[in-house]
């Protein structure tokens, strides 16, 4: 097998002296969609967290086989890992012309109208909006800004937080199904954080499973749905 | 009506002062989402360097731009080993960190230079380009830069990389990261550029106050009143500020008993009264977001 | 047990005491600050009993500033504009109606009271770095205020007023000189208003307002009327800072407006932040760091500025730029000193304290 993507060995995070996460270990392969699945307070957003150096960390996290928890987060995001945390972190005072521009500031300048022009092929509503304070936009458009922000850093890996979060199910579908094509057509690795267990593991290839901090499951996406109790537990049915 | 006009034109020219010093708090504010109170000393140092090398024998722009460069060299440097290491403390440390930049500043600048007095050239001259005495050559050239340095920032933050993420950095740090900005890098920078502004403020002021480590005291409560009459969050609103507070006060001596010390209390007046009524001052951003 | 004679039962009396007081510190402790007090002025030199006595005073206004930061998360860069309003007031009310010094202090606390009521309207909407920048104006411009002209006559200008004739004596041909007698007077307001200052802490409003003060929503959720609440705190805060101006007055014996420039305020400032903020007792430890550093500090800067000129000396080439001055480094010390206070205890002295009693607890168990 080839190296991975991301790899995570014996990951622990804290926020202050609160241990939150205990020995993580995990892999993903360059290509995959790999989901995270877990209650609230599970840990998942932290694990995010964890990988884009936003909390204190100890063990070893590897990015391209190189060795990346000891980088600061602009760092690690310059080597093409694009993180969509929690709550879109939108730039609210910036229009939108602005967030796609700031999601490729590392970027050179040349390819940044081209850039912009492919987020408007996946996300034609922003085409719209183009020029609007990016904070007017409502929770649906501003997940997909969130997304072609990430997209304008043509990331080899994305890490999204939730994206299902706060939006209406028909919009949900949308998004899932562009992820689908961005993973297929653009090439970018997945990470996803979510909590609506079903769709995640239906796009998923690989998933794993956490509780208070640790992994208690992993395996093909396929095989845990398929897992009498995720069905009970996460599922529902 | 002729002393009014009078007055109004003399107000700009203090005005120009003002909005300077506005200016440059309001870049500040926007660098780092602080005021400084160190801001005005840092600007009166900068104008001794300007006139410790004009004493060496710099002739005026030469010593104005090499001032520019050093200032924007020091301001870099202070944030870096001053305030960095405090910078997700609570704002009253981040206050009791300005305050010691102040003493520090100010008593160098004592220490090095004297308490005493200094008189500062001006490029421009003191004739009167406007009428008999409205309007002397030295306070038009202080308007003139003061726009000169509004446009150019204006055009830095609207169009350029850096102006763009620097604007991101202090308005959502934790997003500039996730997209690759070095969010302590543009800290810094707004701090270097801040303080080059503070730099040119204080050359076009010292002509006017003469050069002396307390200069910039007052002058700062001006620049503050302007700078929130404008909006913390608008350049141009700073720059307006500055002059309409220069303005106000002058034509404030038409009121009865408000003699000259009674000045600083319009400043006070119109900074509670602006903050009361319109917190975001007059061309302030309110910031719409959904939840 | 034998028989008891008046001898045991006074010591059993006397033990009785000691028992509990040693079971109940606070009382203890109490009764040790009035004893220390009560003794102090008789072994201190004047100078001294002049120093202890500022300090109190600073205490008192570090306080006022301490219940408006700990009740309403708002804080001041002006509390030194009514330190002047309370020395004025009382000033104004002995040399203009020969009132006695003690009357006019209730009568600047309440004025004190109606101003930072005032003042605390439009600030109740300000915050963070607004009500900085609200409170600096204030600060700038007190002095100018001060001098006012239409009521020259009253303040006395530029000049200010003068009160060496009116310092009170010490009654009752109590064997007192007039400084020994202010730091009694001092000492006494001392303990009201601290004792004050605790009964609001610990009271259940002061509770309430401890636990919501961060908390908007919960704030609107309990129903009490936030604002008003606020603006009161405000008032109150002024109260003990014009309390302790009024103290000021009659200490120094002059009132004139260049001594409440802002470095006042700041000093009000910093030692609240030193001491630690929400920590009533640590107004005392500010006091005692605003009072003493900036003398330390100058020490240290003639020093340094000898060393300076040691080493030009020695190498003749050691840069110098124009005459340095050595008053000029005294700034430059304190600032220094500052800083490394907030890198090394960013919660204050009290966080410090807390931070020794905890690891001292940590090493018993």
């Amino acid at each position: 097998m080839s190296t991975p993507l991301l790899s995570a060995k014996n990951l622990r995070a804290f926020y202050g002296p609160t241990q939150i996460l205990y020995d993580l270990n995990f892999d993903m392969h360059t290509g995959g969609i790999t989901t995270l699945l877990g209650a609230n307070g599970a840990g998942k957003t932290t694990t995010l967290r964890a990988l884009s150096a936003m909390v204190r960390t100890s063990g070893e996290i590897r990015f391209d086989g190189k060795l990346i928890s000891n980088k600061e987060t602009a760092d690690i995001v310059r080597l093409g890992v694009a993180h969509v945390p929690e709550g879109r972190g939108t730039f609210v005072r910036q229009t939108v012309e602005e967030n796609l521009q700031l999601g490729g500031i590392t970027q050179p300048a040349s390819q940044i109208s081209a850039d912009v022009e492919r987020v408007f092929t996946y996300f034609p509503r922003l085409k719209e909006r183009f020029r609007q304070q990016a904070g007017t936009l409502s929770g649906g458009e501003q997940q997909m800004l969130a997304i072609g922000r990430a997209l304008m850093l043509r990331p080899k890996v994305m890490l999204l937080d939730e994206p299902s979060f706060g939006l209406a199910p028909l919009i949900v579908q949308e998004m899932f199904e562009i992820l689908r094509t961005l993973n297929k057509k653009e090439k970018v690795s997945m990470f996803l954080v979510e909590q609506n267990a079903s769709l995640a593991l239906e796009l998923a290839d690989h998933a794993y499973l956490l509780e208070t901090g640790r992994v208690v499951m992993s395996g093909p996406a396929k095989q845990l749905s398929a897992d009498e109790s995720i069905r009970r537990a996460y599922l529902g049915y | 009506m002729e002393q009014v006009v009078q007055q109004i034109i003399g107000g700009l020219a203090t005005g120009a002062i003002y909005a300077c010093i506005a200016l440059s708090i309001v870049m500040i504010y926007q660098a780092i989402d602080h005021l400084n109170f160190a801001q005005g000393e840092m600007a009166m140092f900068s104008t001794y360097i300007a006139w410790q090398l004009m004493q060496w024998g710099a002739p005026y722009w030469g010593a104005f731009f090499i001032t520019i460069a050093i200032s924007f060299v020091l301001g870099y440097v202070i944030e870096r080993t001053v305030f960095k290491p405090v910078h997700n403390a609570p704002v009253l440390s981040h206050i009791v960190i300005f305050i010691a930049l102040f003493a520090i500043i100010n008593s160098m600048a004592g220490f090095i230079w004297e308490f005493t007095i200094k008189p500062f050239p001006t490029p421009f001259g003191t004739k009167s380009v406007l009428g008999e005495g409205l309007l002397s050559a030295h306070g038009a050239g202080m308007i003139a830069v003061t726009g000169v340095m509004l446009g150019m920032l204006y055009l830095f933050f609207r169009y350029t990389r850096v102006g763009l993420a620097m604007r991101a950095a202090s308005a959502n740090p934790d997003s500039a990261r996730l997209v690759g900005i070095r969010v302590g890098f543009m800290n810094a920078l707004g701090w270097g550029m801040a303080a080059a502004i503070g730099a040119v403020a204080g050359m076009m002021i010292a002509p006017v106050v003469f050069l002396e480590p307390n200069m910039m005291v007052t002058i700062l409560l001006y620049g503050f009143a302007g700078a929130v009459v404008g909006g913390l969050t608008s350049p141009g609103g700073a720059v307006f500020g500055g002059f309409a507070v220069g303005v106000i006060e002058n034509l404030a001596s038409f009121v009865p008993h408000f003699g000259a010390e009674m000045k600083l209390s319009i400043a006070l007046a119109l900074i509670i009264l602006v903050l009361t009524l319109k917190p975001s001052g007059l061309f302030g951003r309110r910031i719409v977001s959904r939840v | 047990m034998k028989t008891s004679t008046p001898v045991t039962s006074v010591i059993a009396a006397i033990g009785a005491t000691v028992i509990t007081l040693a079971q109940n510190w606070k009382l203890a402790g109490f009764i040790l600050v009035l004893i220390a007090g009560a003794i102090f002025p008789l072994c201190a030199s004047g100078v001294f009993t002049f120093q202890i006595t500022q300090l109190l005073i600073y205490a008192i206004a570090i306080a006022g500033l301490n219940l408006l930061t700990g009740f309403n998360g708002q804080f001041s860069l002006g509390h030194s504009a009514f330190y002047a309003i309370g020395a004025y007031v009382s000033a104004v009310l002995m040399t203009q109606l020969d009132m006695p010094f003690y009357l006019t202090i209730p009568i600047a606390a309440a004025v004190c009271f109606v101003f930072g009521f005032l003042f605390g309207l439009p600030a109740l909407r300000l915050e963070g770095i607004y009500l900085a920048l609200a409170t600096f104006a204030l600060a700038i411009a007190t002095p100018q205020i001060l001098k006012f002209k239409p009521v020259e006559h009253l303040t006395g200008g530029v000049q200010g007023l003068a009160l060496f004739h009116l310092k009170p004596e010490a009654p009752f041909g109590l064997p007192f000189d007039q400084d020994q007698w202010t730091f009694y007077v001092t000492f006494a307001v001392t303990i009201l208003m601290f004792f004050l200052a605790f009964s609001l802490v610990n009271s259940r409003s002061g509770r309430a307002m401890k636990a919501i003060r961060d908390n908007h929503i919960a704030a609107k959720v309990t129903g009490i009327d936030l604002s008003l609440f606020k603006t009161l705190t405000f008032g109150v805060s002024a109260l003990f800072t014009g309390v302790a101006g009024s103290l000021s007055a009659l200490l120094i014996a002059f009132v004139a407006p260049d001594s409440f420039q802002i470095t006042l305020a700041i000093a009000i400032f910093v030692g609240m932040v030193v001491g630690g903020v929400g920590w009533i007792p640590g107004a005392f430890l500010g006091a005692l760091f605003i009072l003493f550093v900036p003398n330390i500090a100058e020490h240290i800067a003639f020093g340094l500025s000898a060393f300076f000129d040691l080493i030009r000396k020695v190498i003749p080439f050691f840069p110098s730029i124009g005459e340095q001055s050595a008053k000029g480094l005294t700034g430059t010390v304190y600032g220094v000193f500052l800083i490394l206070l907030i890198y090394v205890m960013p919660s204050g002295l009290a966080g410090l304290l807390r931070l020794a009693v905890q690891r001292l607890a940590r090493a018993r168990s």
